[in-house]
């Protein structure tokens, strides 16, 4: 793979932390049992939810029919990123990231079923099938998509950090994007705007090496997050196998952005054992055995159950009921996906203007939709 | 009533709804401290200060996509561009996020901003700042576009803009800025989605929108006075949503129609117009309907020549003759 080494190259944000001793981090020495388990679990949780996921894609519903339209772009093998991430917000940090957005919404906490259901087109999916796998929302969990253009919604993050500021809050807006977003002119725009106007925003870079099935040595020239410095903001790197690890780094950056109002980029590295989607053969710009290569060694699921064996957190026979109960709620999200309704085609204009959905609050007049 | 120019009909409004509402703020390249490329903000910056009267960076498609994030978390963003024709570099910012949200959330989000500025050929700075393109926005389900051509419409409009639930793109004129007009001094609203008949007639109707309302008004004095003909205007004031029934009574009355519109004619907002006075009134009609537009290629820089590139009093004499024959 060619991607450089993840060494930590903390350069302005110093790092009080050892790379060998994560776990003893202050936000991670903190954790409960219970809580070290949540992550593991929630991990274990986003990988049966998308191994699900990925047989209903390929699997014809009882009507003979497609389960799952369009794309759909797991997330597996990133897992320690989203939830060692998400696991530090409090209640005024919010969180934005691009099309790859399984990870992120059940890591917030959102409900596996109308995630499930959403893919399945349903009504009951949690943009009523108007989204799909790429379009996930929760304005309640503080989460603003899922979105489907590369860097997008990275003005929009800094946007989101724009009102925390404007409304006097102490949060930080997480701002995911993938690799092959810092190449885009929006990202930069936005970046600037943050330094500028010192915007409590924390860019994170998903690295999973490849935009789409181009390798960072092919698309991106110089360190990703380094690119920062061009905008005097602060910016780190880590590994993102790690779930302590993630939590370690991104704590720093949260605090910078909720105590000093300042913006940094993060830059985990991770990997995804599967394509880019599910359309992609996966067989023209990297080796199997590169693949297998970070299953066996760097999962981020096995990384964690080995860290939370040895510290006597889980055992065995716990850590094969937790994998039982995620597979069994993914198995249900399922089910509750086949067995709901689809929209209606009188749902189609519905969710479209605020205004046409508050008839009675209308103060516009005239025709809003044509035909 | 004072007369005001279109201009400060504009600053009245963006004032008054500062004061009304401190989720409001004024954005844009120039808006504070250079006090507005057209002076529109002039003064803002004195009066509410710098949080709420920003200066951005030369940097559409951040300050607008940050706009956006910001209004979906209650902060309503009134966005200065200095041209309309620079929407291109923020298309997916506008577009595809703002229009976009609310559907894809499945209702959960709504986006509140307005985007304003100027959407006019007619000043000689070439084809790249002579974008008019309220079609092409119009063309979004989602959002809705406004194009007044009156101090007093504008004035009423964008106060509605503002307090809108949903994004709203105005589309101002630079030519029209120093047009002086009745604008009472007691607060006022005027609904989205309302046409207003600015001349009553009955031979044919005009449909039209913007600068064209001023070109039409004023042909309409010379066909009347040398050539007997009753020209009625209507101003659709909103592009989306759309006053048709206003459109209707008037066509159903005169039994003519011309479509003005400083538009490319290919998929124009008359296109759309045109669609539908066929399909619901053709049985009403005297003749074809009739369109005028921009001639159909890229803004001319030469002067005068621009001049006749667009809709002008002359064009819409002869458009009108040659409805009428």
């Amino acid at each position: 793979m060619s991607k450089k080494p993840s060494a930590i190259a903390d350069t302005k944000a110093e790092s009080a932390v050892k790379a060998t001793d994560y776990a003893l981090a202050p936000v991670n020495a903190a954790l409960s049992s219970t809580q070290r388990i949540e992550l593991y679990r929630t991990m274990i949780r986003i990988r049966r939810f998308e191994e699900r996921s990925l047989r209903a894609y390929q699997s014809k519903n009882p009507s003979g029919g497609t389960n799952i339209g369009g794309f759909l772009h797991l997330y597996i093998g990133q897992e320690a990123v989203a939830v060692g991430c998400c696991s530090l917000m409090g209640k005024n940090d919010h969180v934005i990231t691009a099309y790859r957005d399984h990870g992120h919404a059940i890591a917030v906490g959102m409900d596996t079923k109308p995630l499930m259901a959403e893919l399945y087109g349903k009504i009951t999916g949690c943009s009523k099938g108007k989204g799909g796998s790429m379009h996930y929302f929760s304005p309640d969990k503080n989460f603003w998509g899922g979105h489907g253009i590369v860097g997008g919604q990275v003005p929009l993050g800094t946007g989101l950090a724009y009102a925390l500021k404007y409304q006097g809050k102490k949060g930080a807006a997480m701002t995911f994007m993938g690799d092959g977003a810092v190449n885009q002119g929006a990202v930069h725009e936005a970046y600037n705007l943050a330094s500028l106007w010192n915007l409590p925003v924390v860019f994170v870079i998903e690295n999973n090496g490849y935009s789409m099935g181009t390798s960072q040595a092919r698309s991106s020239a110089g360190q990703l997050a380094k690119r920062a410095e061009g905008y005097d903001m602060a910016w780190g790197q880590c590994d993102g196998h790690d779930v302590y690890e993630v939590r370690a780094l991104m704590d720093k950056h949260l605090t910078l952005a909720r105590e000093q109002s300042r913006p940094s980029t993060v830059e985990i590295d991770t990997y995804r054992y599967r394509g880019h989607s599910v359309a992609d053969p996966d067989n023209t710009y990297r080796t199997k055995a590169e693949i297998e290569e970070y299953r066996n060694k760097k999962d981020p699921i096995q990384v964690s159950l080995q860290k939370l064996l040895a510290e006597g957190v889980l055992t065995e026979a716990s850590a094969g009921k937790i994998d039982a109960e995620a597979r069994a709620e993914a198995e249900n999200s399922a089910d509750f996906a086949d067995a709901s309704p689809y929209p209606t085609p009188d749902d189609i204009q519905k969710d479209v203007y605020w205004e046409s959905d508050h008839p009675t609050e209308r103060k516009s007049e005239g025709r809003l939709f044509f035909d | 009533m004072p007369q005001i120019t279109y201009r400060e009909a504009i600053r009245h409004a963006l004032a008054e709804e500062l004061a009304r509402d401190p989720n409001v703020v004024v954005m844009g390249e120039e808006v504070a401290q250079f006090n507005g490329a057209y002076k529109v903000t002039d003064g803002l910056l004195a009066t509410f200060g710098p949080t709420r009267i920003v200066d951005t960076p030369i940097s559409e498609a951040g300050f607008i996509g940050l706009g956006v994030g910001a209004s979906m978390l209650g902060i309503r963003p009134v966005m200065e561009l200095m041209f309309w024709s620079f929407y291109s570099v923020a298309f997916d910012q506008i577009l595809n996020n703002a229009a976009n949200v609310r559907y894809m959330s499945g209702g959960q989000i709504n986006c509140p901003i307005v985007i304003r500025g100027p959407a006019n050929g007619g000043t000689n700075v070439g084809a790249t700042h002579s974008h008019t393109p309220e079609n092409v926005l119009a063309n979004h389900p989602g959002v809705k576009v406004v194009v007044p051509a009156t101090a007093y419409d504008a004035k009423g409009l964008l106060k509605s803009a503002i307090r809108d639930n949903d994004p709203v793109f105005f589309l101002e004129n630079t030519i029209l800025y120093g047009d002086k007009g009745e604008v009472p001094e007691a607060e006022y609203v005027i609904p989205l989605g309302k046409a207003d008949v600015k001349r009553a007639g009955t031979d044919l109707t005009i449909v039209t929108y913007g600068r064209c309302v001023i070109h039409s008004l004023k042909a309409a004095e010379v066909l009347e006075k040398d050539h007997g003909i009753s020209v009625e205007v209507v101003d659709l004031r909103t592009i989306r949503p759309l006053d048709f029934d206003t459109v209707l009574a008037s066509v159903k009355k005169t039994n003519r129609v011309l479509i003005v519109e400083e538009q490319k004619p290919f998929a124009s907002v008359g296109t759309q117009l045109a669609y539908m006075i066929q399909r619901e009134a053709f049985d009403d009609l005297d003749g074809p309907i009739h369109r005028l537009t921009t001639i159909d290629a890229p803004a001319i820089y030469s002067p005068p020549v621009e001049t006749e590139q667009l809709p002008n009093p002359g064009r819409v004499i002869k458009a009108v003759l040659a409805a009428m024959a």
